[in-house]
Formats: structure tokens, sequence, C-alpha cells
């Protein structure tokens, strides 16, 4: 028993992955079913209109992809024929090789979904709300009030557990809809458009939910119109216009290829930069195309490459010694993709 | 931050027992609800109005015997107290899905819509049972107060009310499923319940002379008829008038025909209203 706590604690602090800590309590490595989703040849027709004609997807393992287009591209469309919400004209919506749509229950007993905005019933608590979610999803009587109040605790509404859903705002709703999705540990999460409806501090904290769940061998598929969101949570990027895919790769390689082969980082810094450290030193870096100074504690680096080379890029400026405070990945070349892509359709 | 860190795997449960899931937090939902006090309040006007009326009226139709003062207390009244709980409970218990989207929180997950359908129900007739459980109180506390001992009829009548019950929530969720919009389904229904029905069965057998027996409120007259001694028969009545000779019939169903219409009623609305359900699109 206690070499079992001990053994749990040592995962916690390590933050190890769940193959991992199988290796750690069994001493052996179980096969282990990587998370996927496909849309073979998924179609909806609505009369004339073609909501979404003959997507081909398959996404697996534990990852977060970013499900991208205009309004009316097909991305809710797409999201409702995974969770039966409707029904595909032609073709087949899979999750771990299950067609939703005649196995329901079997294709879906892993899978945490937030679909537009939903609404609880009104008279019922979040507490009320979430173990009827947890009872469907077949969580034990002794594991409901626990694994209820740890979601509830994620998404910040632990003061309002005992409450009545039908006082609560458009953002509370959309908050206590994201713990649901969390119910049950699922394998596989279903998002669209997840931060709607929430203020920015909401919108920020989901996007940490979703990045910590990240962690845990999930594979995410999260819809939004917000480029930022993406870049920042996102490894991959699927992107639909009119019903069709455009183009499905990981978040550098589609910016590589689209925006110009280039990519771009934003550098934050402690303390003001010598303007000849980045004109000369950073601008001499293999694979960086320009750097330039947005302020006195910022800097923009143009660079060609994928992961790997922002990888290096960061190891070489921290070297520098100029104080780096943050380095991330810039929305707007994922932007200009966007927008490339998406005029080139219309 | 919290962190979501469960290990277990979860199995999910079969049918029947998220049927029951379904049913207690609907029913949880419904007892809180406005509506249900807004319901309560009106069975509750119409027994103490009944109470209070018959007790400084006396009148004679309601006092004469037991059997007389069921039939025109119970058998006057508690068809209207079963349709407006069905359409309190039942009018939007589908649409609602649709029209407030409390249907995108339920439906994606590992259910059977035919399991929220069927859960949807249980909780709409429990929460319409203790209205007329109300009702049926404030009747037998009435009558035991006129009278010793409760007549047999009585309980057949209530068994009959019940077979009605159950058949009008099988009409108004196959009226909810038809429609996306809450309040749409609930005036139909209750137009349909309150006006349609009872003109065309007057009209059907009273001009027409066909007996209506494809009219679910034909069949409810049973619960009242019941209470009759003899039970009443069809009957035509002539009369000589301006354009001459009219006759005018009283249909009377049977106890097996009022039983096999509100069983019909019952199948085929709740069949077509769960594939309807089972098929419409939340687009």
């Amino acid at each position: 028993m206690a070499a079992a706590a001990d053994i749990t604690l040592l995962e916690n602090s390590l933050g190890v992955s769940t193959l991992f800590k199988q290796e750690l309590r069994y001493g052996c490595r179980e096969e282990i079913v990587m998370p996927s989703i496909e849309a073979v040849n998924l179609t909806k027709q609505y009369g004339d209109f073609c909501a979404l004609s003959g997507l081909n997807l398959k996404i697996e393992g534990a990852k977060c992809v970013g499900f991208l287009g205009p309004n009316g591209s097909g991305k809710t469309t797409t999201l409702k024929m995974f969770t039966d919400l409707i029904r595909p004209t032609k073709g087949e919506a899979l999750i771990n090789g299950v067609n939703v749509h005649t196995e329901k229950k079997k294709a879906l007993a892993s899978v945490g979904t937030l679909i537009e905005t939903p609404e609880i019933y009104a008279s019922l608590t979040p507490r009320e709300a979430l173990s009827m979610i947890a009872e469907i999803r077949g969580i034990s009587a002794e594991e409901i009030t626990k694994q209820v109040e740890t979601v509830v605790a994620e998404v910040h509404m632990e003061e309002w557990i005992d409450k009545r859903v039908g006082k609560f705002s458009k953002g509370m709703k959309q908050r206590i809809c994201i713990a649901s999705a969390l119910l049950g540990n699922p394998s596989i999460i279903l998002l669209d458009e997840p931060t709607t409806g929430l203020d920015p501090r909401g919108m920020s904290e989901v996007r940490d939910i979703i990045k910590s769940l990240k962690s845990k061998n999930r594979l995410i598929f999260m819809s939004s119109h917000i480029l930022s969101e993406v870049s920042d949570v996102c490894d991959e990027v699927a992107m639909i216009d009119h019903g069709k895919l455009i183009v499905y790769d990981t978040l550098s390689n589609v910016t590589a290829k689209f925006a110009g082969g280039n990519n771009v980082v934003e550098v934050g810094l402690a303390r003001p930069v010598d303007n000849q450290i980045v004109t000369q030193t950073i601008t001499a870096f293999p694979s960086v195309v320009k750097a330039e100074k947005t302020d006195d504690k910022n800097l923009k680096i143009i660079f060609k490459g994928g992961l790997d080379v922002q990888e290096r890029l960061l190891n070489d400026i921290v070297k520098l010694n100029i104080g780096v405070v943050s380095y991330k990945a810039a929305s707007s070349e994922l932007e200009d993709v966007y927008l490339k892509l998406i005029t080139a359709t219309l | 931050m919290t962190q979501t860190n469960f290990e277990t795997k979860n199995i999910v449960p079969g049918s029947i027992a998220q049927v029951g899931t379904v049913m207690k937090y609907t029913l949880l939902d419904y007892l809180r609800s406005r509506r249900f006090f807004i319901m309560l309040i009106i069975t509750a006007l119409i027994a103490v109005l009944l109470t209070v009326l018959v007790g400084y009226y006396r009148p004679a139709s309601f006092l004469t015997d037991d059997l007389s003062f069921y039939s025109s207390w119970w058998g006057n009244s508690v068809t209207f107290v079963v349709i407006l709980s069905a359409i309190f409970f039942g009018g939007d218990a589908i649409s609602g899905e649709f029209q407030n989207k409390t249907g995108y929180f339920g439906v994606p997950n590992p259910i059977r819509r035919s399991s929220i359908y069927v859960g949807k129900w249980l909780a709409a007739f429990l929460a319409s049972l203790v209205m007329l459980g109300i009702f049926t109180v404030v009747t037998v506390g009435n009558g035991l107060y006129y009278f010793s001992g409760v007549p047999y009829q009585f309980a057949e009548s209530l068994i009959f009310a019940l077979v009605y019950m159950v058949a009008v929530l099988g009409f108004t969720f196959f009226f909810s499923s038809l429609f996306k919009s809450s309040s749409m389904s609930i005036l139909l229904t209750a137009i349909l319940f309150l006006f349609v029905f009872s003109l065309i069965q007057t009209l059907v057998s009273s001009l027409v002379q066909i007996e209506p027996w494809f009219i679910l409120t034909y069949g409810s007259t049973i619960i009242g008829n019941v209470l009759a001694t003899p039970y009443p028969p069809h009957m035509s009545t002539s009369s000589f008038g301006p354009a001459g000779r009219v006759t005018l019939t009283t249909f009377n169903a049977t106890i097996p025909e009022g039983l096999a219409i509100m069983a019909i009623y019952f199948a085929v609305t709740a069949i077509i209203g769960l594939i309807l359900f089972e098929r419409k699109e939340f687009n």
C-alpha cells in the first residue's frame, strides 16, 4: 500500500506519461491503443447545400489538433457528426475505429465533448448536472463526488457547485460544460470553440486547462476561430473551407510550407537589449532570416525551418544571456497561412 | 491549478440504468421548476374550488349517493387535471432539448437517444402522477366526508385515469418530438386536447352519427362512465324542429373499447415520437 502511494507520488511529481506509469507499476509495457478519430468520405448535404464534402481526415495519438475554417465551412457540422448530433449523408465518423452513428455508446464511451454552447437543466446545480453525466458515463458511485468536485475546481467554479444553473451567466455555464467534458478521464476530447462566451480571463484559463490535458495521453480536437489560441494550444492544424479539407499538418510544417517557409517567434526580455546583438549576432544565427526589436524588451525573429530549428534558436538566444523571459511562436504566421489558403479557395 | 488525474476505466452502464439516471435528474428538475408549482396551484385550486362549492351549495347531483358524488366530482374534472399535467410536463420535453439546447449537454454522451426519451417520459409521468395523486386524495377526502367508504368503481376509474395519463403523455411526447419549438408543441397539444378533439368528437357523433372511436378523448369517457349505474349505452334522441326530424346520438365507449383506444394511441404515438427523436438532427 505504502509502496503504491510512493509510486503515485513519484509519478505525479515527475508528471510521467500513462505509458511510463505502467512500466513503473508493473515493470512491463502494455500495448496501448492510441486514441483516434477518423472521417471517411464524411459528407453532409442539406438539400442542394453541401455543408461538408467528402472529408477524409485521420487523427491519431496524444496531441491537440486545431480545426480551423471560416463561418459555415463545416467545422461544427463535422464535430456534430462525431457526436451523433447529426447524421452523415454519406461516409463515416469513426472514433477509435468505431462508427459513431451505428455504435454510439461504444464510440463515445471515452470521449468528452463540448459542442456549441449547451444549456443545462435550469433547476439543477452543477453538482447534480455533472453527476448525471458521470452516471451516464459509468463512473462508479464512490468516484462521482470526487471527480465532480475535481473538474469543477479545474474550471474554478467551486463556489457555485451547489447553486442552481438557471442563475448562471453564459460564461459560467460554458465552464460547467467544459467540466463535463473532463469527467471520466476521456482519451478523446472534442471541443467546438471552447472559449466562446468566456471573458479574457476565462479564455486564458480554458487554454491552460487544454494545455494541461495534452500531457495525459489524450487526443484533443478543437475547432476555433481564434488563430492565436490555436497557435498557443495546438500541435497540429486542420483547415477546411466550403466543406473541404485544405490542409492537415503540424503547425510548424503548415506555417513553413504556406507562409513562404518562414516562421516567426516573439522573444520577451527582462531588460533592454543592445541593437548590435539583434542586428548582427542573432541575425547571423543559422536559419534566421531577420531579427528586429519591436520595442526595448521584445524581439521578433523570422527564421526558416520547423520545431527543431525553433528549439535550437531558443538555446542560442538563451546563451547570449540577454535576459530571455518568454519565447513563443507568433500567431501572425498562422494568420498569414489562414488568409492565404482560405482566400485561395473563394 | 487543480488537474484531473483519474485513473479509472469506466464501463458504460446498460440502457435501463441510463433510463433511470435520466429519469432521476429530469424529475428533480421538474420538481424544482416554476411550472411544477404553477401546476400544483392549478390542481389545488380545482380541488379547493370543488370542496368549497359542494360544501356551500350542497348540490343534489353530487350528494344523492356515493357513485353520483364521484361521477360528478371526479368524472368531470380528472381528465382536465390529466391533460394539463401532461401538457405542462410533456409538452416541450423533447422540443426543449432542441430549442433550449439542453440536448447538446446530454446527447453527445455514450447514451442512446431512446434512453433519454424514455427517461424523460417516466419523469413526466411521475410528475403528473403527483398532481393526480393530490387530486385523488382531495376527492377521496371529500367523498369520505359525505359518504362512508369508497365505491369499487372509483378504483376502476382511477386506473382508467392512469391509463389515460399514459396515453396523453405518449401523445404530448409525440408532438414534442414533431417540433423544435417548445411553445409550438405546447400550444398545439393544448389546443388539440382542450378544443379540437372535443369539437371533432361532438361533430362526428352528434351530426354525422359515427362513433368517434379514433379520438383519444372518446376513449377517456370510460373514466366517468364507469361511475354510472348502469353503464351508459349509445343513446339516440329524435326531435322535430322547423327543419324536420333531427336525430342526435350520444356514443359511449365500452370499457374494452376505451382501454383499446387509449392503449393504441399510446403505442402508436410513443413509437412515432421515439422514431422522430432518433432521427431529428441538432442543427
